[in-house]
């Protein structure tokens, strides 16, 4: 039985994420730090990131954890799309990202980011997917929360 | 009715067997035949169980205890007719010491809230390193409420209960020894019996949760001196949403109710009332009845196959899976390495695939395991996992299915190893 490497839940980008992480490791001292976790599989991410000397923008993004490929695969992906952001157009990325994984959102203008979208097929997998984003959303919201 | 009438000490006629169960001959994922080893979440049904369900509600489904009419008398009749079956099934004393609940759970919750509700500060909760969420979070709140502490009885690394740390553990300060007869996760079998001895001197109550062990081993109650048994019925081969806490009279009949509402009352005023006999005292409210004689069906079921069959069954299979697991490349186990102290209950890790990425690829092989903690973190944490793997078995299952798990775990291994 030879065995089909179809793979749009695995596919090449997201394995080479995993295999491979960008920006991994805490950032000490860090401007914005959360840390969550999946119950149901055991998921843990900490994202942690440093913002522009007048707070406007995300200048360096990283994560840490351990879980499966597709939350740490996301992970990675997500410190490479959003690491020199904007904040206003991090938190736009970000809600791009969730309504494609969430809703029927479209794809344009995700990039790499796209190849997470095979994940939908697999719905108990969303939450692994989404985890550091929801992380990454929280924190730059409580930041811009305490800064106002 | 299971057709298949084993003779004791012959192989199970799994071919056989696997006939009664529907579900097993579906396709998953574009035709793979459905390999399910997540019998230690919930088991598959007989068709016998199916139409019993089926049986009660086309024909006699009225609420229990209450109607003075044919169906009403009919249902009560056949609710009562499948408490005397589990009652023998488990060689209970008398069936009034048989309470229908929903789950192993809400059994393990009656017991520390109603007789949980005599600790006080000072006294000690004696549990172990391996217990399921279910039988740990409950005992946490009845701390929480009465100041009792809880004690832990160790594990070693194998997966087998420290038993030199128990006299050190029990005191006249205990007052309960909750732990589970076999594991969900390490599939160890704990010598309950020496647990029960010890505590027992000790003055305190057993109780056993049995929602992995009475699935699979012959079990009697009476044998195994424990005060309280509790397990599910949806991992028995019966339906879901049913369970039975076992408990012995005088201490059922010592205890507050748990649930309040009706049939579980005898005089109701408005200010106080006068509760009802065992059992009905701790079955307030309606009962799942259909399910409860459906379970009835699939104790008759297990019973004719004979529990001694399924043990054996089980036990050769668990050996030849912990020898095709162990001769792969890159496998981790977890629990006992024999067959002999462990039922068919398989947690694993593989290459370094995380098994949440294992679970879904070898579901596309049609594989069913579970992924995760399984409801242990504490004992996950004593691992010094995250998450496991966990193939588990019943007396459906065959070595084609242990072999085709083999196959799946290297096909697993060429996407993400």
């Amino acid at each position: 039985m030879s065995f089909q490497f179809d793979d749009e839940l695995y596919r090449d980008i997201i394995l080479d994420h995993y295999r491979n992480p960008r920006n991994k490791g805490d950032l000490e001292p860090a401007d914005v730090s959360v840390s969550a976790n999946n119950p149901l599989c055991g998921d843990e991410v900490t994202i942690t990131a440093r913002l522009s000397a007048d707070g406007s923008s995300v200048a360096e993004l990283h994560f840490s954890g351990r879980g499966c490929s597709i939350s740490q695969a996301s992970a990675s992906m997500m410190t490479e799309e959003i690491e020199g952001k904007p904040l206003a157009e991090a938190l736009k990325v970000i809600n791009k990202f969730k309504e494609m994984m969430l809703a029927e959102g479209d794809v344009e203008g995700l990039g790499d980011l796209e190849a997470l979208q095979g994940v939908k097929r697999y719905p108990v997998r969303i939450k692994c997917a989404v985890l550091p984003w929801n992380s990454l959303l929280q924190g730059l919201t409580d930041k811009a929360g305490t800064a106002t | 009715m299971a057709e298949t009438v084993q003779t004791l000490g012959a192989p199970l006629d799994v071919a056989r067997l696997r006939d009664d169960f529907p579900i097993l001959s579906r396709n998953v994922r574009g035709g793979k035949p459905l390999v399910y080893l997540d019998n230690a979440a919930s088991s598959q049904k007989p068709k016998a169980v199916i139409a019993a369900l089926a049986d009660y509600y086309s024909r006699y489904n009225a609420n229990v205890h209450r109607g003075i009419h044919t169906l009403s008398e009919e249902a009560t009749d056949e609710y009562e007719k499948a408490r005397r079956k589990i009652q023998a099934f488990i060689n209970a004393e008398s069936p009034s010491e048989l309470i229908f609940v929903r789950n192993t759970t809400e059994a393990i919750n009656l017991v520390a809230y109603s007789y949980g509700s005599r600790l006080r500060e000072g006294d000690e909760i004696l549990l172990s390193e391996m217990e399921h969420h279910s039988n740990l979070v409950p005992w946490q709140l009845l701390a929480d409420r009465s100041g009792a502490r809880l004690r832990f009885l160790p594990l070693f690394d194998d997966g087998t209960l420290d038993m030199s740390a128990l006299p050190g553990l029990l005191s006249e300060r205990t007052r309960i020894v909750a732990v589970s007869h076999m594991s969900n996760v390490l599939g160890t079998i704990n010598p309950v019996e020496e647990i029960a001895r010890q505590a027992h001197a000790a003055g305190a109550v057993v109780l056993l949760d049995a929602a992995q062990s009475v699935p699979h081993l012959p079990v009697d109650v009476q044998a195994l001196e424990c005060d309280f048994l509790a397990f599910s019925g949806h991992k028995m081969l019966g339906p879901m949403g049913v369970g039975v806490l076992w408990g012995r009279r005088e201490l059922l009949e010592s205890m507050p109710p748990f649930l309040a509402g009706g049939n579980m009352i005898m005089q109701v005023g408005l200010e106080h009332s006068t509760y009802n006999e065992l059992p009905d005292k701790f079955e307030a409210g309606t009962p799942d009845a259909g399910g409860a004689i459906a379970l009835g069906v699939a104790v008759d079921y297990l019973s004719a196959v004979g529990m001694e069959n399924v043990r054996r069954h089980e036990r050769d299979l668990t050996d030849y899976a912990l020898e095709v697991l162990m001769g792969l490349d890159d496998v981790a186990l977890y629990g006992p390495k024999s067959a002999d102290s462990r039922g068919a209950v398989i947690a694993f890790n593989f290459a370094d695939i995380h098994p949440h990425d294992l679970g879904t690829l070898l579901d596309r092989d049609g594989v069913a395991i579970r992924a995760g903690h399984h409801c242990c973190q504490p004992l996950m944490r004593r691992l010094g996992q995250v998450a496991t793997a966990r193939a588990s078995f019943y007396l459906y299952n065959n070595r084609s299915e242990v072999d085709v798990l083999a196959e799946a775990l290297g096909h697993a291994r060429a996407v993400l190893g």
